[in-house]
């Protein structure tokens, strides 16, 4: 009953190739997709728009930044860049009277656009000389958007998104946004899924093993660089403006600076390269768990009765991010994705694990 | 063409070039001896100007002690940083150690202004802000003490170098499997490079926190220093220097040509095209090794 392997027979290519081998793995899907199918039901608003919503969307972000980073080996340290550019144009397309679902996807093409401009510098170098053309790249993009009055909305630099309103609806409410953001990300999650079983996914991990290796295979490593760059750059494109539209509802270029750049590698890499339910998990860490330990610290001066500096108090969660991911990358290097892909092997053989020693 | 303008915009150039080689020397030293890039260089730099900080204006000590003491005290901190956080990392791929320096750059940052607050403070050296005019030329006080000491770095190193200690280091930065099985300790070397670079960062803090005050502003040193060290050879000291000489100059000059331009602020852009222009180009700078790998 609880060996989850038990009855499990892959006879023939079909069944070996599936999403979820083990039907343990599907039921466990099933049951959170209805989780989250029914949060707005279940859970308070405040939860739902504060906590659930970002959370779907930074992971739909950080799937897309695992493709390239995690799938094809390809360090980018200016992926906030590539979502501002998705979330401007969409924004600005919306605003001339585009249709929602076009100037979504009209963001996602002008991401594709300008995140194929980073694929070239990939095309030249890898690793940390990557990292760092990328780095520049994020600043000279930031520049432009703050050096810009016609893209980042006049003197403010702030832009006011127009009400999303998808398939002739206007949403307005918090349940709706929260299923638009359910909606992409797992559709985003579906796609990255069925990546490794594509031709294009085992593509992109030849690139990323060994790139002559893989010329070596036939596989045209340049070619599926800046595919992976622009597949990335799409949902990066879709998901910073579905993050304007549906979050924060005035783009501004500080939502997009380099730190944040940081912020989403540091959640692929927290939750494990490659690692599918690992991008949900580190999301949910970087996001979520800084904020918590403020509200313990907080609450916990004040049932103490000590009093803790307000400058002190604003720092915390900064300092929580950091030891968060220094502890994380001391503990298990590859990730929390690592972490759940150990303790799921672990139970998967229970109560006989002591079999295979 | 008014040249003595132009000279007065290139010679202050040089100048703060320099400064930016002081920090780029900490990177410079830890990517010698252990290929890591230390992303975290901008919050040593700023935890050490706190520190100084903390021991001259919260604990009353002089200047003169309070540098010497501040230094003593990075030594130690760059050395648990590397034993604690960077030596279970070796042999990880590089993407890992990247993170782990960038995120022991925010607890850094977070946890310097969670002590002291991120109110800016100044540094108060006692350098005093009199124009000091070379012919027709105005030049800042503090910029000109800041680049003897960059320059005084770098002739310490370049004299520590030739010392048994430094021969070690640079042995180590040859070849570590080499070093290793002549009975050098890489461990113990690594850790020295991580302990001088943080040494170096205090330096770095004391100049430019007296230059643009003690606050958040001092990591975002960060672009530059990285610019400074890619531009000189990640692991050339003397390039470095050279790269700080030349960058400065470009970025003052070109920012005072393209600032009515483009409306102000290019100097962000302009180090950013010479960091982009210098890896697409020559990825191992003026003076690196020519083993860079390239795709």
């Amino acid at each position: 009953m609880f060996y989850r392997l038990s009855g499990v027979h892959h006879a023939n290519y079909v069944s070996d190739s599936r999403i979820f081998k083990v039907p343990a793995d599907r039921n466990l899907a099933i049951f959170v997709f209805l989780f989250g199918l029914a949060a707005p039901f279940l859970l308070p608003s405040l939860y739902l728009n504060s906590y659930m919503l970002p959370w779907l969307i930074w992971t739909a972000a950080a799937l897309g930044l695992n493709l390239v980073t995690g799938w094809a080996g390809q360090l980018h340290l200016g992926y906030a860049a590539v979502m501002a550019v998705g979330a401007y144009s969409a924004i600005h397309a919306a605003r001339f009277g585009v249709p929602w679902e076009f100037a979504l996807i009209i963001g996602g093409l002008a991401s594709s656009v300008i995140g194929s401009l980073f694929a070239f510098a990939a095309l030249r170098v890898k690793g940390l000389y990557l990292a760092l053309t990328t780095l520049a790249m994020q600043f000279v993009m930031d520049w432009v958007l703050t050096h810009s009055p016609a893209i980042s909305g006049g003197s403010h630099a702030s832009l006011q998104s127009p009400t999303l309103a998808l398939l002739g609806q206007d949403i307005t409410s918090d349940t709706g946004y929260y299923y638009v953001a359910f909606g992409w990300c797992v559709l985003v999650t579906i796609f990255m899924l069925n990546l490794k079983r594509t031709g294009l996914g085992r593509a992109l991990v030849a690139v990323r093993e060994k790139d002559f290796a893989a010329a070596i295979l036939g596989v045209n490593s340049f070619y599926y660089k800046i595919l992976a760059f622009a597949a990335s750059s799409f949902i990066a494109g879709v998901s910073g403006a579905l993050l304007v539209a549906t979050f924060f509802f005035l783009a501004a270029p500080e939502q997009f600076s380099v730190a944040v750049s940081i912020q989403v590698l540091a959640m692929v890499i927290v939750g494990g390269l490659g690692s599918i339910i690992g991008s949900y998990l580190g999301v949910a860490l970087i996001l979520l768990v800084p904020g918590l330990v403020n509200g313990i610290f907080a609450g916990g001066s004040q049932s103490l009765g000590m009093q803790i500096n307000v400058e002190t108090l604003a720092h915390i969660p900064n300092a929580v991010y950091g030891a968060l991911i220094v502890i994380i990358l001391l503990i298990e290097p590859l990730g929390l994705g690592k972490l759940y892909g150990n303790i799921r092997d672990y139970l998967m053989v229970w109560p006989f694990d002591q079999l295979r020693k | 063409m008014d040249w003595i303008f132009l000279s007065e915009l290139a010679i202050n150039g040089a100048l703060t070039g320099l400064l930016y080689s002081l920090f780029a020397i900490g990177l410079v030293l830890i990517y010698k001896a252990s290929s890591v890039p230390n992303l975290a260089q901008g919050g040593l730099t700023m935890v050490g100007a706190y520190v100084v900080l903390a021991l001259s204006h919260d604990a009353g000590l002089p200047l003169w002690l309070a540098i010497p003491l501040a230094a003593v005290i990075m030594f130690g901190l760059g050395f648990g940083i590397e034993r604690v956080a960077l030596r279970r990392l070796a042999g990880r791929p590089v993407v890992m150690i990247l993170m782990m320096t960038l995120g022991l750059d925010i607890f850094l940052r977070g946890t310097t202004l969670a002590i002291w607050g991120g109110t800016s403070r100044s540094m108060e050296l006692g350098v005093s802000y009199e124009p000091l005019f070379l012919g027709d030329i105005f030049v800042s006080r503090i910029h000109l003490v800041g680049a003897g000491v960059a320059i005084g770095l770098f002739v310490a190193f370049m004299l520590f170098f030739r010392s048994r200690t430094g021969i070690k280091l640079r042995a180590i930065a040859d070849d570590y499997m080499a070093s290793w099985s002549v009975g050098i300790s890489v461990e113990r070397g690594v850790g020295l490079s991580w302990a001088l670079a943080s040494v170096v960062a205090v330096a770095a803090g004391v100049i430019w926190g007296e230059i643009q005050g003690v606050d958040q502003a001092l990591s975002l040193l960060l672009l530059k220093g990285l610019t400074v060290a890619v531009l000189g050879g990640l692991d050339s000291i003397l390039g470095a220097v050279v790269a700080g000489i030349i960058l400065g100059i470009i970025e003052n000059v070109g920012s005072d040509f393209l600032d009515p331009l483009v409306g102000g602020g290019s100097r962000e852009l302009i180090v950013a095209a010479v960091l982009i222009l210098t890896v697409m180009i020559r990825p191992h700078g003026l003076f690196g090794r020519h083993d860079i790998e390239r795709v």
